[in-house]
């Protein structure tokens, strides 16, 4: 049966590198991010999602290792 | 609101979602064999796949959506429909009644109660149940369809088209699993994607100590913000239990102690969270009776934190309105551009000297309530430079007095989110509800496969004539036609006449399985009838809510009932649900809210009681008609004979049932254990917000 822990892993890597590479391209652009207070949150939550994904994947891998 | 621009990062994860879905569902295809794996996963999921799916499945987009509207409307109080309203009844469901769900071998709620109580009470439960999926899937829908129109101008009957055809691709392939699946997947989705939109809000308003402060304000002067017509104590918005246990009329909600603990916290809690089949699938799909147990506390634990992301937004919002210079406000509820005509005019004719005459004419055209010092700033401004049409609009816009609390999410997703962080959120928003969409369908295919239409062909095929159907078939070959797994042998059987009929064998289970994925489509197309039907009509949600109120109740008795009280008979169970179905009705019809008007709300035969609030006539409504099951059953069943004896009942009664031996497992994995820990973190909670 399929490991739910690959696509969510893979699909928040995917994800979380989407938003990193838009959020270093964008994070000269005050106007845009004067939303989020200034802060530049794609870059920053883009990191969180990345890791989270990577941690998924890690379970996935190491729970068919097991098997 | 303007139709915000999407840019390719959004795109991106937006496609990024749907491809992914859609891949669970064709990666699950291959192993979707019998029809027991497509419609009750074959009992083999993970205990944290199970216990995620569980709250999703819950967590539809009108939870999220309603539950920041009650945040706005009633501030931190919003919390008892988590920490009362589920946490118990979660706990109560995992330790208590999950054994006779899945230790029955039920492949769905109203099949446990066939094998307590009868086809009757079956049939009942699984006809309400299958209309109320029905219509539930086609509300979700209806709003991601609204939506996605107001948020970014798709076309309303695409937007419907295209999710509905997502949805249905997913489950048609992958069966319950592939919703399992998703529903996990949307979990983290809705997480992830608003939690930033609320870390944001939360900065913005000076913190959590910066809301309570803003919140004061607010409850001090809820009329200014168009929030309520009364003001309250300085803390109501801030906490839970103080204003409520001062009686209803020093809580936003109007509600009083009694009806808030008995009625959401008792009845309509336990009656949604213990019976209602959407949740309770989820737990019967875990690979082993531990992990089913385990289902519903490990879903409690996210549940009892889903305040921090649903409750708060409503309650940001709040503040904000009382912070002029942040810019913004709840969105006014929508007027029709006839509407605006007509009210454009009316600013355009009065003269500042008709003082309130004329704000009363901008408000009669406009149809809505209306700030009167706005419209008067408004005609005044008017009358010394004429203002352009669209001038006009934007500032009537800012007058209207009724919020449309619904928005309070997808406003505030506009305010904080830059594009990518955007996609994310409203990807979150589409998430939660397809998961909505799609949890009731795969319910729906369920009950109708298995509950009617699988009880209505073997009950036909039990009455029909004798002669032999299948060319070839030898009498040895002839089954009967029993029921899942309790079904006995050729010429036995506890409800069957004394004569051996020649009866035809009952189809295949390839053609349950057919049968499943027809289910899964028919299922969508009446959803999504029952979506313009909810366009259509916007009480329609209000009729669904009433449906619900009206059986789940009671219902929870009759469940209750069945698996703690061997005495319990079949017509007492059957008439005892009916008369608390009835009894909503009779009470339903004698009171009312104040407020509202009589007809659907009720009240429309004599308004016999007048309730502070909606809700406490809901609380109130769910006490009586519990109750009347309650009575009605216990008395008809003693005045009737018992069908079925001890040894019949064995599993699916408490006091028939040996008890579940939990000593070889590790204590902290106890069920019994984690929900009195899960009980005492609820508790400090409670205390925290006191």
């Amino acid at each position: 049966m399929l490991d739910l822990r690959w696509p969510i892993g893979l699909m928040f890597s995917l994800i979380g590198a989407l938003l990193v590479i838009y959020g270093a391209a964008t994070g000269s652009n005050t106007a845009m991010y004067a939303h989020s207070l200034g802060m530049n949150i794609n870059l920053i939550w883009g990191i969180v999602l990345l890791v989270f994904g990577v941690l998924m994947v890690l379970g996935a891998v190491m729970g068919k290792k097991e098997s | 609101m303007q139709p915000i621009q999407l840019h390719w990062i959004d795109y991106s994860i937006l496609l990024a979602y749907v491809a992914f879905i859609l891949g669970i569902g064709w990666a699950l295809a291959r192993y979707m064999k019998s029809s027991s794996d497509f419609l009750t996963s074959g009992r083999s999921i993970p205990t944290w796949v199970t216990g995620l799916a569980f709250i999703s499945a819950n967590l539809g987009a009108l939870e999220l959506v309603g539950m920041a509207a009650s945040g706005a409307k009633y501030g931190i109080a919003t919390a008892h429909f988590y920490w009362v309203g589920a946490i118990p009844a979660m706990i109560f469901l995992a330790v208590f009644m999950m054994p006779f769900y899945y230790g029955s071998k039920a492949r769905s709620a109203p099949e446990y109660l066939k094998m307590r109580f009868g086809e009757p009470v079956r049939i009942l439960n699984a006809l309400a149940w299958a209309v109320m999926t029905v219509f539930m899937s086609g509300i979700s829908m209806n709003c991601l369809a609204k939506l996605l129109n107001l948020l970014l101008g798709w076309n309303y009957n695409m937007s419907l088209l295209i999710c509905s055809v997502i949805v249905v691709l997913y489950v048609f392939k992958g069966g319950l699993t592939s919703a399992i699946y998703t529903e996990v997947l949307q979990f983290f989705m809705i997480v992830l994607g608003f939690t930033p939109v609320v870390y944001l809000g939360l900065k913005d308003v000076g913190g959590w100590g910066g809301l309570k402060t803003h919140l004061t304000d607010v409850a001090q002067n809820p009329a200014a913000l168009g929030l309520n017509s009364q003001s309250f104590s300085s803390d109501a918005w801030s906490h839970a239990w103080k204003p409520l246990i001062a009686g209803p009329a020093n809580n936003p909600m109007g509600v009083d102690l009694f009806a808030m603990i008995f009625g959401l916290g008792f009845v309509l809690s336990f009656g949604y969270w213990c019976t209602n089949f959407l949740v309770v699938q989820r737990a019967m799909a875990a690979k082993n009776m531990t992990a089913a147990r385990n289902t519903p506390l490990v879903a409690a634990v996210p549940k009892m934190l889903f305040p921090v992301i649903v409750i708060l937004p409503g309650m940001i919002a709040a503040a904000l309105m009382t912070m002029p210079d942040r810019g913004y406000r709840i969105p006014p509820v929508s007027v029709s551009n006839q509407s605006y005509a007509s009210a454009i005019d009316a600013v355009k004719s009065a003269t500042p000297s008709q003082g309130d005459a004329g704000v009363q004419a901008v408000q009669k055209a406009l149809g809505t309530a209306v700030f009167p010092d706005k419209v008067s700033a408004l005609i005044s401004k008017n009358s010394t430079t004429p203002l352009s049409n669209d001038q006009i609009k934007a500032g009537l816009y800012s007058s209207i007095g009724e919020n449309d609390y619904d928005s309070v999410i997808p406003s505030l997703v506009t305010k904080y989110c830059p594009p990518g962080l955007l996609a994310l959120a409203l990807t979150a928003l589409l998430a939660s509800f397809m998961s909505g969409m799609a949890g009731n369908i795969s319910a729906f295919n369920t009950v109708w496969t298995y509950d009617l239409y699988q009880t209505a062909r073997r009950s036909l095929a039990r009455h029909s004539a004798a002669t032999v159907q299948y060319a070839g078939a030898r009498r040895e070959e002839l089954a009967v036609a029993g029921d899942g797994p309790r079904s006995t042998t050729a010429g036995g059987g506890s409800d069957r006449s004394a004569d051996v009929v020649a009866v035809p064998k009952d189809l295949s289970d390839e053609h349950y399985l057919w049968m499943g994925k027809v289910a899964t489509v028919g299922g969508t197309i009446l959803s999504i009838g029952a979506a313009y039907f909810a366009n259509l009509y916007h009480n329609a949600m209000d009729v669904v809510q009433l449906g619900f109120a009206f059986v789940n109740a009671p219902v929870f008795a009759t469940f209750m009932l069945g698996m703690f009280w061997r005495r319990t008979t079949s017509p007492g169970a059957f008439f005892g649900l009916i008369g608390g179905i009835v009894t909503a009705g009779i009470f339903q019809s004698l009171t009312l809210a104040s407020g509202d008007s009589p007809g659907l709300k009720g009240g429309y035969v004599h308004i016999a009681h007048l309730f502070p609030s909606e809700m406490a006539q809901n609380f109130w409504m769910a006490s009586f008609a519990f109750s009347a099951c309650l009575v009605l059953t216990m008395a008809i069943s003693w005045m009737t004979t018992r069908t079925k004896s001890d040894e019949e009942l064995k599993g699916l009664v408490y006091s028939l049932t040996p008890k579940i031996k939990d000593h070889e497992q590790h204590f902290l994995q106890r069920p019994a254990v984690l929900g009195i820990i899960l009980l005492i973190c609820c508790v400090i909670l409670n205390i925290i917000f006191w």
